[in-house]
């Protein structure tokens, strides 16, 4: 692949990205407007990310890639082999030894530290698109930090339901001021947007990009007496027995059989190694 | 005993596989050209180059066969590709009146100086199946007359003469205009960024938005004031040099309309037009182009918001790039399991709670 520069983008590209993130970082969740380029993936199929980790990436980084919180997904597979052929960069699946993190809709369960990067593919970037089909609107509305719609929304959940029916993508209210899309993770991660590593969200095909800086205030929109919840499947993993990750519930036959499984593929194998057993899973061959 | 599963690496291996060997099909028939596709379905790839906003016949005829005649996978492979060339500068404008023109016509005059030329144009064929391009080995091209090119004032030039029509604006400084590529969209859009988006556009997308206009949603009936397809040259300023040098020529389809009158206590009656310029012989493409720009003129001429879709220039420039459109349409076969999960286990909560309430209200009857 040398007829391409590393990491494919061209440095100016590259450039025109990180003043993009650096505004982003400034401004904590607020959505920066940048010239997104027409990636060899399709837009929606993380573009956005890609462009981000292309224009974070040195020689030196280790990169993970994780859709749905697992490395051996196809559209991972297919991003992690795009950096492999472009930047000729280590690669990994573990948590701890990556530097650089492209995740679709999780973030690692495992806690992660400063000097890590955690890239965000996003699709939707406007936590008001669906109250407010029009840029030009909500745009404004967060200028004016005009958010009542979205609580309204929230309030007629509950009324309507007995409870706020959003489970994932769910808004986010950033250092006391910008209304943020955390992207499409279920809201059982929301919690950890609060972190020691750098967080930066790229959205392509809507051509923006937000970010959080280490230890920036993220709190989930809530009321008082209807405080936000991070929910999961009731049940511990199958493979290791953990009752404090998310899970993926796995159809196992046609008769109604399941089962739960972690749905970060990396923190299971880990615990899995370390001698974690559960109900279904069998002993880790030493 | 379920085994997470692994294998996401080898199953796009063998898909690969699978796909490059259906694109070839069965090897008794002979392989397709790209040359063959570049002069015998040249109109597929002018679609290409047009939406590809590329114009390069030999680069969108081997997108074609790459992507199995699948048009729009092609314009992405071009889009891809192009994004990664430099940019050396910016030709000088292309001056379409000096066209050589293979195809004009107008529809507002019976006759124009330099003559109505119909040129290569399905629009008076019989639309009956050739059975005898069946038979292959007798297909012959039929002889044409050598093309003679003469002088073709624009049409649109004759109205203004007794400024009949309305000149097109011009801004007050010569500013050179914005980057549909390069730079964010950002709203409300100059019109010279909403004609880079029409004529990048999904042809059937704007063919729709246009045909919305004449059906009554923003009616603004149009005549065909010219149209017009040929070649012209395409000249560079090399700096070095310190004047403009010709590097290339370009095929281009224009069209101009003429649009029903305005006029306020100030000014006259006066035609107004709606402009669309398209890579190639892409004449659909260029007249949908044209309704659609005098559509979205609506606030510049004072004419009263409708509401209808073509005049809202969010609705079309977001939703007119089919390449943006099919890769969020198509990112929905990803796995999105983790936030089904989240929704399955909201939905298992709520109804567990209706549950309860209805029981309580059982008891208690």
């Amino acid at each position: 692949m040398n007829a391409y520069n590393f990491a494919y983008l061209d440095e100016q590209t590259k450039r025109m990205i990180r003043r993009a993130l650096l505004k982003g970082m400034a401004i904590p969740g607020y959505q920066v407007p940048f010239a997104s380029r027409e990636m060899p993936m399709p837009y929606g199929w993380g573009t956005g990310g890609v462009q981000v980790s292309a224009a974070v990436m040195t020689p030196e980084d280790c990169f993970k890639v994780i859709d749905q919180g697992a490395d051996d997904t196809t559209n991972a597979v297919s991003i992690r082999r795009f950096f492999q052929a472009t930047a000729g960069v280590a690669v990994t699946e573990k948590t701890a030894e990556a530097t650089v993190i492209q995740t679709r809709h999780r973030i690692p369960e495992r806690d992660l530290v400063e000097g890590q990067i955690l890239v965000y593919q996003v699709p939707i970037p406007e936590p008001l698109r669906f109250l407010e089909p029009s840029e030009v609107e909500t745009r404004k509305m967060h200028a004016l930090e005009e958010y009542g719609l979205m609580h309204v929304k929230l309030y007629e959940d509950i009324a309507r339901h007995g409870d706020i029916s959003t489970s994932y993508a769910y808004p986010v209210k950033v250092e006391g001021r910008y209304v943020m899309d955390p992207s499409p993770i279920p809201k059982f991660d929301n919690p950890k947007l609060s972190m020691a590593a750098i967080q930066l969200f790229g959205a392509g095909r809507e051509q923006r990009i937000y970010a959080l800086p280490p230890y920036t205030e993220v709190v989930s929109l809530d009321f008082e007496d209807y405080p936000f919840q991070a929910g999961r499947a009731d049940h511990d993993c199958d493979l290791c027995g953990a009752d404090n990750s998310y899970l993926d519930e796995v159809i196992t036959d046609d008769a109604g059989g399941r089962m739960f499984v972690c749905s970060d593929t990396d923190f299971c194998s880990e615990r899995r190694e370390a001698g974690h057993v559960g109900a279904l899973g069998v002993e880790a061959v030493a | 005993m379920y085994v997470a599963v692994k294998g996401g690496e080898r199953a796009i291996d063998n898909a690969h596989d699978w796909l490059a060997e259906e694109r070839r099909g069965p090897e008794d028939v002979a392989e397709l050209g790209v040359a063959q596709i570049k002069t015998q379905l040249s109109l597929a790839v002018n679609r290409v180059m047009a939406e590809g906003s590329l114009f390069d016949p030999d680069l969108a005829a081997l997108a074609i066969k790459q992507s199995r005649g699948d048009l729009i996978e092609a314009i992405f492979l071009i889009r891809a590709y192009r994004t990664t060339l430099p940019r050396f500068g910016y030709s000088a404008p292309v001056e379409t009146g000096a066209m050589a023109c293979d195809r004009r016509i107008s529809a507002t005059f019976k006759d124009v100086p330099g003559g109505q030329v119909l040129g290569p144009t399905f629009d008076y064929t019989h639309r009956l199946l050739d059975f005898a391009l069946e038979a292959e080995g007798l297909d012959r091209a039929a002889e044409v007359e050598p093309e003679v090119h003469p002088v073709m004032p624009r049409v649109s030039q004759f109205l203004n003469k007794e400024g009949l029509i309305q000149d097109e604006p011009r801004p007050e400084v010569d500013e050179t205009p914005g980057d549909l590529t390069r730079e964010p969209l950002e709203l409300p859009a100059a019109r010279p960024l909403r004609l880079q988006a029409l004529t990048r556009g999904d042809e059937g997308f704007v063919l729709s938005m246009a045909y919305s206009t004449q059906r009554g949603y923003a009616k603004n009936h149009p005549f065909v004031g010219e149209l017009r397809i040929g070649t012209v040259p395409v000249e560079m300023e090399i700096p070095e040099l310190g004047f403009a040098i010709e590097i290339g020529e370009v095929v281009l389809t224009e069209c101009e309309t003429v649009n029903q009158f305005t006029g306020s206590k100030t000014e006259p009656a006066q035609f107004t037009r709606g402009y669309g310029l398209v890579f190639g012989q892409t004449e659909r493409k260029a007249i949908s182009m044209a309704l659609v720009d005098r559509a979205l003129r609506w606030k510049e001429l004072g004419e009263d918001d409708k509401g209808a879709p073509a005049q809202d220039e969010e609705f079309v420039l977001y939703h007119a790039d089919n390449i943006q459109a099919t890769g969020f349409l198509e990112h929905i076969k990803l796995p999105h399991y983790v936030d089904f999960q989240s929704e399955l286990e909201l939905v298992r909560k709520l109804r567990r709670e209706a549950d309860m309430r209805q029981q309580m209200r059982e008891a208690a009857e």
